[in-house]
């Protein structure tokens, strides 16, 4: 999922400063799983912005709500009319959802909460690791599952650089080698021939890019 | 004699390295170059060594050009992608340089950038086949040449990895780097013999030159801090105590690295000697060995 976490009080007061009335709007999904634009999340930073606006004059009022996905045009259809009552929203939601929003409403000033980090996982409870860059073409079933282009710093494809000590990346002494992590994988799985395959480059794709899939596009005949 | 040549004649080749620093003085450069020029057969010029922004490998190493000495231009894949790695390759050749050793570059967060865009588009072994490609006359995306180069290509091997799994992906990374062209090798530095030769053991029969790196050891706090920071380097306590049991530490860390190169005259190609500004300890410790 989508790893986000929360901007600073501070920041967000100066960035709605004299909007007036402002929506606080959170999502259910990639948010709410980490804890940053849940309906609870909206509620605890409502109160505070409400605070902050009583006691410095700032006037408009607050309203809150939460939608599955801001990412998506059909779930933010039926807050529309909420939207277009508030100056301002202060949407909860990753990159694409805030942009979603800005789009679909053109009029309303949006402003994002959260600072959108990478694509990742709980590790563990109150951790989040980045394990995909999106880079558009998988590689993982010849890296037993672990991605050397997100999880080894340089994103070094044909094999580990020289750095890592003690079985530790060289950037930092609490990050594993994600190379030695692929070569025992491998070795679990009996693939350590992958690690000879020939060089491997990476081609990027040009950004910002674009899926189309025109057998969804046509329309269907009845 | 170039380093094609010293590496072709089966002699025990003998290569260094100048480290440019911060700003256009190149001065002190230039004399250490000059103590080393006719004592060895190449010398390595380092590329931004520990991320740390400097006078660039390939001004520098046209510079020795001009001086008569053979340089091997570093390039790392850090902070160039493919266009200005094939680019910065073809300006090399044209301005004198014929050898190149390959690196895959340290991550700019170790270095006085840390905010710097890490690149790494390539990495040492796709470096290498590049500069194959270029050699062959053409570029990575298969344009046509007009005038090609003929580099030598070196690359770096860690025989001091700190585990199996380690020292297993070094050897495996370092096939690759000959299937892809190098011709020879630099190692990281060596203190201790006996895990050299092991490692040296495990690559019998792999078609290239080893140069056996030397670091040559200039205080035992240099030691201590290697031992804890520089990956695949470690320096045995016994040596460490040599230092600190020495009255003369300059000639104790002599000492040191001539009793290494001898070492390696059995075990592999040559040596690559780090001085870390020690460029006029080099000529009286090659004295003392014979070369």
């Amino acid at each position: 999922m989508i790893i986000l976490t929360r901007k600073g009080l501070d920041e967000i007061e100066e960035m709605i400063k004299g909007c007036g009335s402002l929506l606080v709007l959170g999502c259910e999904t990639c948010s709410a799983m980490c804890f940053t634009g849940g309906q609870r999340q909206v509620e605890e930073l409502a109160s505070l912005i409400r605070m902050k606006k009583t006691m410095s004059g700032d006037e408009g009022e607050v309203v809150e709500d939460a939608i599955a996905r801001q990412c998506e045009i059909e779930f933010i259809e039926p807050i529309a009319d909420k939207i277009k009552g508030c100056n301002a929203v202060l949407s909860l939601a990753c990159g694409a959802g805030v942009q979603t929003l800005a789009k679909v409403f053109p009029d309303t000033r949006i402003f994002p909460a959260l600072n959108t980090k990478f694509i990742g996982r709980a590790v563990e409870r109150g951790v989040w690791a980045e394990v995909c860059m999106a880079c558009g073409d998988c590689i993982l079933g010849r890296t037993a599952g672990i991605c050397p282009v997100t999880r080894c710093a340089k994103g070094l494809l044909n094999g580990p650089c020289g750095g890592a000590s003690g079985g530790k990346c060289e950037v930092s002494k609490d990050r594993p080698c994600a190379w030695q992590e692929i070569y025992h994988a491998m070795k679990r799985l009996n693939m350590l021939h992958y690690l000879k395959e020939k060089p491997q480059v990476k081609d990027w794709p040009i950004h910002p890019d674009k899926v189309v899939r025109e057998d969804l596009m046509t329309v269907e005949s009845t | 004699m170039g380093l094609k040549q010293a590496l072709e004649s089966g002699k025990f080749v003998v290569t260094a390295e100048v480290a440019p620093g911060k700003g256009t003085d190149v001065s002190h450069l230039l004399e250490d170059a000059a103590i080393l020029k006719d004592r060895v057969d190449a010398v390595n010029v380092t590329d931004l060594q520990s991320s740390v922004m400097r006078l660039g490998s390939l001004a520098f190493s046209h510079l020795l050009t001009d001086m008569g000495i053979d340089p091997v231009y570093q390039l790392t894949c850090r902070d160039r992608n493919r266009l200005a790695l094939q680019s910065d390759l073809l300006s090399a050749w044209a301005l004198g340089i014929k050898n190149v050793l390959a690196l895959t570059g340290d991550h700019p967060c170790l270095g006085d950038h840390p905010e710097a865009r890490p690149v790494f588009e390539l990495d040492s072994v796709s470096l290498l086949e590049t500069i194959g490609k270029l050699n062959s006359g053409s570029d990575m995306a298969g344009n046509e040449l007009k005038g090609k180069p003929d580099f030598l290509s070196g690359a770096v091997v860690n025989p001091g990895a700190d585990n199996e799994a380690a020292l297993d992906l070094q050897i495996m990374k370092m096939e690759k780097k000959i299937e892809a062209g190098a011709r020879f090798f630099q190692t990281q530095g060596v203190y201790d013999l006996d895990i050299f030769e092991k490692f040296i053991k495990r690559v019998e029969g792999l078609d290239t030159k080893i140069l056996g790196g030397i670091i040559l050891l200039k205080s035992v706090g240099m030691a201590r801090f290697m031992n804890k920071n520089v990956a695949g380097v470690f320096v045995p306590e016994s040596l460490i105590q040599e230092m600190k049991d020495a009255k003369d530490k300059v000639q104790a860390s002599m000492n040191i690295a001539g009793r290494l190169i001898k070492g390696m005259k059995d075990l592999c190609d040559g040596v690559h000697i780090m001085p870390l500004g020690w460029e006029s300890k080099i000529p009286p410790i090659l004295d003392e060995v014979g070369l």
